[in-house]
């Protein structure tokens, strides 16, 4: 571990949204950092905020309170002249190639958009020279410059997103879900290329998704939310041996292994997700917890370090005691 | 396979779609089949014609612009695509029932959940409303919703029970074969696992059989006896689901197993496929996989390969790797 | 999706090709625009086309038939009817696309900000809209004009306030609707300002509403000027407007109809040919009905 310090420094991160049932909680306080040069891998199902969280990392929602630091720097207390300098610093690739892209823009004109809205070059003839790199890189076909996003499929859709995030050479990417929208064998050559490129520049990457099999197969920490809150953060393999969380063992025990014969003992969780907009106090995940106590109802767990790099908020964690049946 | 009576016998089917680029080839020579109480998996990615060849059995395939250019599709022995609407009619819900990826389109929001059972009911069934409403109620237990909330919308349900009154619908009248297409993926992974445990459970009470469509070879391995694996428009490899996982023929196959990023396993890079599926309306030549092949060989170009038995029950439709027993030399 | 536009690609259709071709497809259409660039032609070469000036008096010849000399015959005062249908179709013209340019600026620009900025700006706007819609559009405009005064600028001034708020709720429409976009949402990570989000990527994914709802508006600006000329609001004599001239022709329909049929007949084949137009449109920059 060469350097200590991390890149970027999340404190106690909450988004509210006001709504007419009440204060939704996306986001309710959560910490982690991440260093230079990782992956930090984001999962959970919908509504666990995972995107919205995303989203306000690099302040392209505004935070209901925390902290985030970038080098020491707390961004959301910049200027908006000093974030729109922070912006090409801090990217983010979307998760619908379709949605993502204006379909009055040609591929070269999306790509473009970044350069020109922050004048990086002054000629156009040294703006197409970088656009040209930049498909090169990301695996476009020059000839796709012309090209508009509807003719083109998911997957080369996708890239162009990718281009676009690169064109300012970040050092930080979100990418929230960037290949759920793709089918399998495409999904393949995006994470390989996303692999390839962090390999290439050095590129910091929060990677959000859904799907478990993909996260552990691009990150280096993982952090599991349910609810606004991180349940879990640790290093990919230990999350995936020892599950630590009771949320994060049901998580890894529904997921279809694609493998005859490997029937495991599932976890089925009971109910559904319960709704973000003014949550209780305890613990959120009690409700459907196979372990819960009283004192969950009560008390809300704290994430805290049971060992070094492994993170947990349960008030039992590695003493887990099936709750007697009703 | 050829003495037992088949469920579901489709012999080289081909479903076409007239439009304005081209004539789109959604469906080329199928042949597929099914024996009564099995599962089978019908795996492919997006446009490889999954839905269409259900649509197909159902006899719902849009005309225009869709038409079904040939073949048979044979259901306990008759042939669908030549029965009349009305036929078809009663065998849809009755005999074959379909389950759709969306549950928050499937359902109409302004009917109560028990009355939208109830309506399949009273279609194939000559009942008294308040006995299909009965039957409505039983439905929803089985699928694990309590009774009391029969008389809820829509709406009132989250993704995952909708999708269990769907496939209560579905059941209704206990069809023979229930096609299910992509019934989860659009459901959370906890709450995928509820609703496929739920169709286990429903399996050891209820004797239909299923066609699970799906691009998830994680759901096929739980849930399947014999899996289909296809690609523009044919069915390039179709055996028993443990030689499958254990030992697949076909490079496509092969290579949609590299794709999937494996949960016990620390690859650094994946092997992917190349390219993209074909144009549906300008197929290639011979072996429509050939030009993403790594096996590819001239021949490959030029020939259509046919299924070929490499052992008992698994048929792969490639010259190259498809030999039989090859498995046994590794 | 596939390899399927792979010999296409670069070579998209992109805009007007595209429209025009799909909007060939209806011949209603087609026809529409035909008689449109007629009129158009007709408009800007009616000096050449023109047998007389719009405001030739030639009192010997006053209340004739058609002939040859006078194709639509002529009015009370001599003046042959077929040239003030040809200067008159300027007017409106002019009157139509002017009008609907007011009406596209200011409403468009006070949509897209209520659409965008949302909040107070919004309701600020659309309440002030909502005043403007709840007078009928026609007593609006003849207030206007009135208060304005007489002549062709005032009148184009009034048609267009009155048919400002129209666009103001399309636009507001397609921009909330688009304002939640994923591409909108990148163009503000690349550090895009608002106005150029508005402008650059907001603004032109709202056209296809608005080209329709425009071609139907220039019918209607016709048909409003018309209708104030008609009761002496709005251009004065001896201007020859289609409104007007069915106006003057009033008092003669039962012995010399053919004063009030043509000028008619003239609105009635322009309004048509717009609404062809519109509707063809609207079904050719619909993306979803492409099959």
């Amino acid at each position: 571990m060469e350097q200590t310090h991390p890149m970027v420094e999340v404190t106690n991160l909450k988004k509210y949204f006001k709504t007419k049932r009440g204060m939704l909680h996306a986001v309710d306080g959560v910490s982690f950092t991440i260093r230079k040069g990782e992956t930090l891998g984001l999962v959970g199902e919908s509504g666990c905020g995972k995107s919205t969280l995303g989203r306000v990392m690099i302040r392209l929602l505004d935070a209901t309170g925390g902290e985030v630091k970038f080098w020491d720097e707390d961004i959301l207390t910049y200027s908006p002249r000093k974030m729109k300098d922070m912006r090409r610093k801090v990217q983010i690739v979307f998760q619908d190639p379709y949605s993502s892209l204006n379909p009055r823009l040609s591929v070269s004109e999306l790509i473009a958009e970044p350069l020109l809205v922050n004048r990086v070059y002054p000629s156009a003839a040294e703006r197409n020279r970088k656009i040209g790199e930049l498909m090169d890189t990301v695996g476009l076909a020059r000839r796709l410059m012309n090209a508009y996003p509807h003719e083109l499929d998911g997957g080369r859709r996708q890239r162009i997103g990718i281009a676009r995030s690169l064109a300012l050479s970040p050092e930080f990417i979100v990418l929230d879900e960037p290949v759920s929208a793709l089918d399998v064998c495409i999904q393949a050559q995006i994470l390989n290329l996303l692999n390839s490129l962090q390999k290439q520049f050095g590129y910091t990457y929060v990677f959000i998704s859904h799907n478990l099999s993909v996260v552990k197969h691009v990150s280096d920490r993982i952090a599991v939310m349910y609810l606004g809150k991180i349940v879990e953060l640790s290093d990919y393999k230990s999350l995936f041996v020892e599950p630590l969380h009771p949320y994060t063992q049901a998580l890894l025990s529904a997921i279809p292994l694609p493998k005859f014969g490997k029937k495991r003992d599932r976890i089925i969780l009971e109910g559904d997700v319960p709704s973000p907009i003014e949550p209780p106090e305890g613990c959120r995940f009690q409700g459907r917890c196979p372990y819960r106590q009283d004192v969950c109802k009560e008390k809300t767990p704290e994430l805290r370090e049971l060992e070094p790099g492994r993170f947990v908020a349960c008030h039992f964690a590695r003493a887990l005691v099936p709750a007697p049946r009703k | 396979m050829e003495d037992k009576k088949l469920l579901l016998d489709i012999q080289d089917l081909s479903i076409h779609y007239v439009v304005e680029s081209g004539t789109v080839h959604a469906v080329e020579h199928l042949n597929l089949s099914l024996a009564p109480g099995e599962n089978l998996g019908f795996v492919g990615e997006t446009g490889a014609g999954k839905t269409t060849t259900a649509l197909g059995i159902m006899g719902l395939v849009p005309n225009p612009p869709g038409k079904v250019v040939s073949g048979k599709i044979l259901f306990e022995g008759e042939d669908l695509l030549k029965k009349p609407e009305e036929q078809m009619r009663s065998i849809r819900g009755g005999k074959i029932a379909m389950i759709f990826q969306d549950p928050m389109t499937s359902l109409n929001p302004v009917i109560t959940v028990d009355k939208q059972i109830a309506e399949m009911v009273l279609l194939h069934n000559d009942v008294t409303e308040q006995q299909a409403l009965e039957r409505a109620e039983e439905m929803l237990e089985l699928v694990g919703i309590k009774r009391e909330r029969a008389r809820d919308y829509p709406h009132q349900f989250s993704g995952g029970m909708k999708q269990r009154v769907v496939i209560a619908i579905a059941l209704a009248c206990n069809p023979t074969l229930l096609i299910a297409d992509e019934p989860t993926t659009a459901l959370d992974v906890t709450i995928q696992a509820q609703v496929l445990e739920l169709m286990h459970e429903l399996r050891r009470k209820i004797n239909t059989s299923l066609i699970m469509i799906t691009h998830d070879l994680g759901i096929v391995a739980e849930m399947c006896d014999k899996v289909a694996i296809m690609y523009a428009g044919k069915v390039v490899e179709y055996a028993p689901t443990e030689a499958l996982f254990t030992h697949p023929g076909h490079p496509y196959t092969e290579g949609l197993f590299n794709s999937i990023p494996d949960l016990d396993s620390d690859e650094e890079e994946l092997k992917v496929i190349q390219g993209l599926m074909p144009d549906p309306t300008n197929l290639p030549s011979g072996c429509t996989f050939h030009p993403r092949c790594p096996y590819a060989v001239e021949a490959c170009s030029k020939d259509v390969p046919p299924m070929v038995e490499i052992e008992p029950g698994h048929f792969v439709a490639c010259p190259v790797r498809g030999k039989p027993y090859l498995h046994l030399g590794k | 999706m596939n390899e399927q536009t792979e010999k296409n690609i670069g070579q998209s259709q992109h805009g007007l090709r595209e429209i025009f071709k799909r909007l060939s497809r209806a011949p209603l259409a087609m026809i529409g625009l035909a008689i449109v660039v007629v009129l158009v032609f007709t408009a800007v070469f009616a000096d050449y086309i023109a047998p007389f000036g719009y405001a030739d008096q030639d009192l010997m010849a006053a209340f004739e038939e058609p002939s040859k000399a006078h194709l639509f015959g002529t009015d009370e005062f001599g003046r042959d009817i077929f040239s003030r249908i040809i200067y008159g179709s300027r007017i409106s013209l002019q009157v139509g696309f002017i009008a609907v340019g007011i009406a596209v600026f200011a409403g468009g620009f006070l949509g897209a900000i209520a659409g965008y900025y949302g909040g107070k700006a919004d309701n600020l706007i659309m309440r002030a809209m909502d005043v403007l819609l709840s007078i009928p559009s026609i007593l609006l405009a003849i207030a206007i004009a009135a208060s304005l005064g007489p002549g062709l600028f005032n009148l184009m001034i009034a048609v267009g306030i009155s048919s400002t708020p129209n666009y103001a709720r399309i636009v507001r429409g397609s921009v909330l609707s688009i304002r939640n976009q994923e591409f909108v949402e990148a163009a503000k990570a690349v550090g895009s300002s608002d106005l150029r989000i508005i402008l650059k990527h907001i603004i032109p994914n709202c056209l296809a509403p608005i080209i329709v709802q425009a071609t139907l508006g220039v019918a209607i600006a016709i048909l409003t000027a018309a209708g104030l000329s008609f009761i002496g609001l709005g251009i004065q004599p001896p201007i020859p407007e289609w409104g007007a001239m069915l106006s003057g022709g009033r008092e003669y329909i039962r012995d010399y109809a053919y004063m009030t049929v043509f000028p008619g007949l003239a609105i009635m084949i322009t309004i048509l040919a717009l609404n062809f137009l519109g509707d063809g449109l609207r079904d050719a920059l619909d993306p979803k009905l492409k099959r």
